[in-house]
């Protein structure tokens, strides 16, 4: 696992592992999720694999209901709306994410601060199989 | 934070042109651009010979995509009669035509040029709404988009937490979008110059020709407040929350100062400018803000030794309305947590101590994307030459004005200081 490179790549193929990694910043200990290979607080590009536990909050969201094409594909509609959020995890950053188990019909519900554990869903089939984060209540 | 960074050589704008905006299907971008071109050809007070344009930048964020043309550049400095002279095209999403402005000043600034055309095009009516959409979130971050947000979700998202912060609600944004459509009909180049009680009228007109039950509203919020007049698209963003998809071009005449009274008696100066980048949505540290516009503002300050307090009325980018609030307070003309309670105050209207978007912002102008940058510093220059008609800013000794400019979900913004001296 270690030599895989810090990038939006690896990130991927974690994420279809059921795990949500990032990396950490050797000489300063910064967290970036997704990872990246230059930190941004010291500019340092010696990294670590750091798993997240996959538990935060909920800083923002929107329930979309103009959905693009893709996300129409996946039977979204005027009718049917879909949430997403982002979430401050409780280690400190924050990760863009669909958020389930909530009514997306009745955003006014939804609260900001409202504590979340992840709940990964996957989209297209075979090879183009992708792995989704989302966070439940 | 910035160091305090100084332009070589003053610039003055001398000329401006801006199309009528909406959806012209039947024109294209070269139409849109001659359009505004010849407006600014001829206002220019004592004339000038086009021939003695010494560059060209224009914006245009994806034409490519939406009429499926790339290398724009060439085919203006072609449309205008201006080849053999060197075209840049620059692009920076919504803000395209701000960064055209801005390497216009630059190339002026370095003693390179005198006489620049800077403006910006877009033509967005020959997609459909969701392929505009589709195109539109090319500019977006892509983490955002993989997860499914849209533009006016990541503007939603950034005001649900505005609002858990700030203890803001919906009504709020009404204010914004009241108050921008009761500019509109005093702008004759606006999308939809109707004020929300003509929308109101209108529907009930309809649903009278129709023999449909006729509507009852208290007033505009309780219009605002019904999803059968204003849907939702992404929470809490509504269609009313967000602006236009148009058709549209802008271009102002840029010279060096010690040359400006050759063309006008009447120069409006560059005081300052700044450009910031941002991050996605997922890496900011504060929902609430944009670093971009801090980062572009200081800058801009700095560089005209003025102050907030100093600017007497700005265009601000409201491509959605929580985007004007959160921007007024990046700008520094209110504080965190409080544009929301200006404009319920009332601050930000035509006649108030702080007019905000005087145009009728993005929401009821218009927004061709690639145009808008450049569109917004015309009406700063329409305003400080005293030619804005019916939406002149009511102010004794107008002098100040500025313009701030939005790429994307904030990774590109601009803004811009503009002084009649």
């Amino acid at each position: 696992m270690e030599e895989r490179p810090f990038n939006d790549t690896s990130y991927e193929q974690f994420l279809k592992e059921r795990k949500i990694m990032g990396s950490k910043c050797k000489k300063c200990g910064a967290l970036a999720l997704p990872p990246r290979p230059i930190c941004v607080s010291c500019f340092g590009t010696e990294m670590d694999w750091v798993q997240f536990k996959g538990t935060g909050r909920l800083s923002a969201f929107t329930s979309i209901v103009v959905a693009p094409p893709y996300m129409a594909k996946e039977g979204f509609s005027r009718n049917n709306p879909y949430v997403v959020g982002v979430v401050e995890l409780d280690e400190g950053v924050k990760t863009v994410a669909r958020i389930v188990g909530v009514d997306a019909k009745k955003p006014e519900e939804i609260k900001v601060g409202t504590p979340l554990k992840t709940e990964l869903l996957e989209r297209g089939e075979g090879p183009d199989k992708k792995a989704v984060l989302a966070f439940k209540p | 934070m910035p160091q305090r960074r100084k332009l070589s050589k003053g610039v003055a704008v001398v000329g401006g042109g801006l199309t009528k905006l909406g959806l012209f299907k039947d024109r294209n971008s070269k139409d849109f651009f001659a359009e505004a071109f010849v407006e600014m050809v001829e206002s220019v007070d004592k004339g000038f010979d086009p021939k003695e344009i010494d560059a060209i930048y224009v914006g245009n964020f994806s034409n490519d995509f939406f009429v499926n043309q790339a290398h724009w550049g060439p085919i203006i400095s072609d449309l205008l009669g201006l080849v053999p002279k060197p075209v840049t095209r620059t692009e920076g999403a919504c803000a395209s035509s701000a960064l055209a402005f801005r390497e216009g000043v630059l190339a002026i600034a370095s003693g390179l040029y005198d006489i620049v055309l800077v403006g910006g095009f877009e033509q967005m009516s020959r997609r459909t709404t969701e392929e505009v959409a589709e195109g539109l979130a090319m500019a977006a971050s892509p983490y955002e988009v993989a997860t499914g947000y849209t533009f006016p979700g990541v503007f939603g998202a950034m005001a649900t937490a505005y609002f858990a912060k700030y203890g803001a609600d919906r009504e709020a944004l009404f204010n914004v979008t009241i108050k921008s459509h009761n500019n509109a009909p005093l702008n004759p180049k606006a999308q939809f110059p109707m004020t929300i009680q003509d929308f109101m009228n209108a529907r009930i007109e309809r649903c009278r020709a129709k023999g449909e039950p006729i509507p009852e509203w208290k007033d505009e919020k309780d219009f605002l407040r019904d999803p059968g007049a204003n849907p939702p698209v992404a929470w809490p963003m509504h269609l009313f929350d967000c602006c236009p998809i148009s058709d549209g071009a802008s271009c102002l005449l840029l010279v060096a100062e010690e040359i400006a009274k050759n063309f006008t008696d009447d120069p409006v100066y560059l005081a300052g400018m700044g450009q910031g980048s941002g991050y996605s949505l997922h890496a900011k540290k504060d929902l609430t803000t944009y670093e971009a516009t801090r980062y572009a503002a200081k800058e801009a300050y700095e560089m005209s030794g003025l102050t907030p307090k100093d600017i007497q009325f700005s265009e601000v980018h409201d491509c959605f309305s929580i985007a004007e609030i959160v921007h007024m307070e990046d700008l520094g003309f209110f504080k965190p947590g409080e544009a929301y309670k200006a404009v319920a105050e009332g601050l930000s209207r035509l006649d108030g101590p702080m007019p905000i978007n005087t145009s009728g912002g993005l929401k009821t102008k218009g927004h061709p994307v690639g145009a808008t940058g450049v569109a917004q510093l015309y009406e700063v220059w329409v305003q400080l030459r005293g030619k804005a008609r019916k939406r002149q800013v009511p102010k004794p000794n107008l002098r100040i004005g500025a313009a701030h400019n939005l790429g994307g979900t904030g990774g590109t913004c601009t803004f811009t200081i503009l002084e009649r001296r």
